[in-house]
């Protein structure tokens, strides 16, 4: 690994939260423009092989992002996230939940809460995610779901293709 | 893959006490005694030994007995399906971020 402090991936198994810091080489707006519109979101959210397609999105207090990843299959899996605050370009707070194509939230399933600020550092920019569920149980019928669903068995595709890429 | 669930629930609840991620990171400088990982508690042994169980049925760690001693191990294997997950969610912001790298490029060298 780079010594590279500002970039870091933290799993606190404990306090059921991953924490995720990573430094991106454009200024502070434009970061914040890529997090916060949906058509730049829909070029980036969804890790690969999965794309994104927004539904619907309200980017402000209260308000909510509707959306899709889909795997190449066509498959498709369900997120809500609701906006709680919003501080324009240094940060957001919201509930990630797992929702249906109507954009019903599942009750029965743990949201998570991700808490996402931004900071300059000159042309460059600083992103940190905290993403903390209620407790290391709710994380853990997340894990169980991931391998019910199919999801996981996509996203083993895509680490072995991430090794075979960076190998 | 099945059984992971089953697996990994067990390993939270372990890691989800104090004295049992104490005994762990003991565990990990390499294989101790019940009575010497017991001594820096303030607790009698019976319950100490329901911690050093609850380990043992997470798959954590393995126990074996000579004659009076009861020695313990860090089980390897077990941390891996741990491990395998917090991997999976690496590479998964990863793949995220190399490509919100690539939006970034593209969208600077538009407003140049």
């Amino acid at each position: 690994m780079k010594p590279d402090l500002r970039n870091s991936f933290v799993a606190d198994l404990q306090k059921a939260q991953i924490i995720v810091r990573r430094e991106f080489n454009a200024p502070k707006s434009l970061v914040w423009d890529c997090h916060t519109k949906s058509e730049l979101l829909d070029q980036w959210f969804a890790p690969s092989p999965l794309t994104t397609r927004t539904k619907s999105m309200d980017f402000r207090d209260g308000g909510h992002w509707h959306y899709a990843m889909i795997d190449p299959d066509g498959q498709e899996y369900w997120g809500r996230m609701d906006y709680k605050t919003i501080t324009p370009k240094d940060g957001y707070t919201l509930q990630d939940g797992f929702s249906d194509a109507t954009g019903a939230v599942n009750p029965d399933l743990p949201a998570a809460t991700w808490v996402v600020t931004f900071a300059a550092l000159g042309e460059r920019s600083l992103v940190s995610t905290v993403v903390s569920y209620a407790s290391a149980e709710a994380l853990q019928q997340v894990i169980d779901m991931g391998m019910q669903d199919g999801l996981m068995s996509t996203m083993e595709r895509l680490d072995a293709l991430l090794v075979t890429l960076t190998a | 893959m099945d059984n992971n669930g089953a697996r990994l629930d067990t390993v939270f609840l372990a890691f989800a006490d104090g004295t049992r991620r104490a005994v762990l990171q003991q565990l990990g400088r390499g294989p101790a005694s019940v009575s010497d990982l017991a001594a820096p508690f303030d607790m009698a042994l019976p319950p100490f030994m329901k911690h050093i169980k609850t380990l043992e049925a997470a798959g954590l760690i393995t126990t074996r007995k000579q004659g009076r001693v009861r020695t313990c191990e860090i089980n390897p294997d077990a941390h891996a399906a741990v491990e395998h997950w917090f991997q999976h969610q690496r590479s998964q912001w990863s793949s995220r971020y190399q490509k919100l790298d690539r939006l970034l490029e593209t969208l600077k060298g538009k407003s140049r």
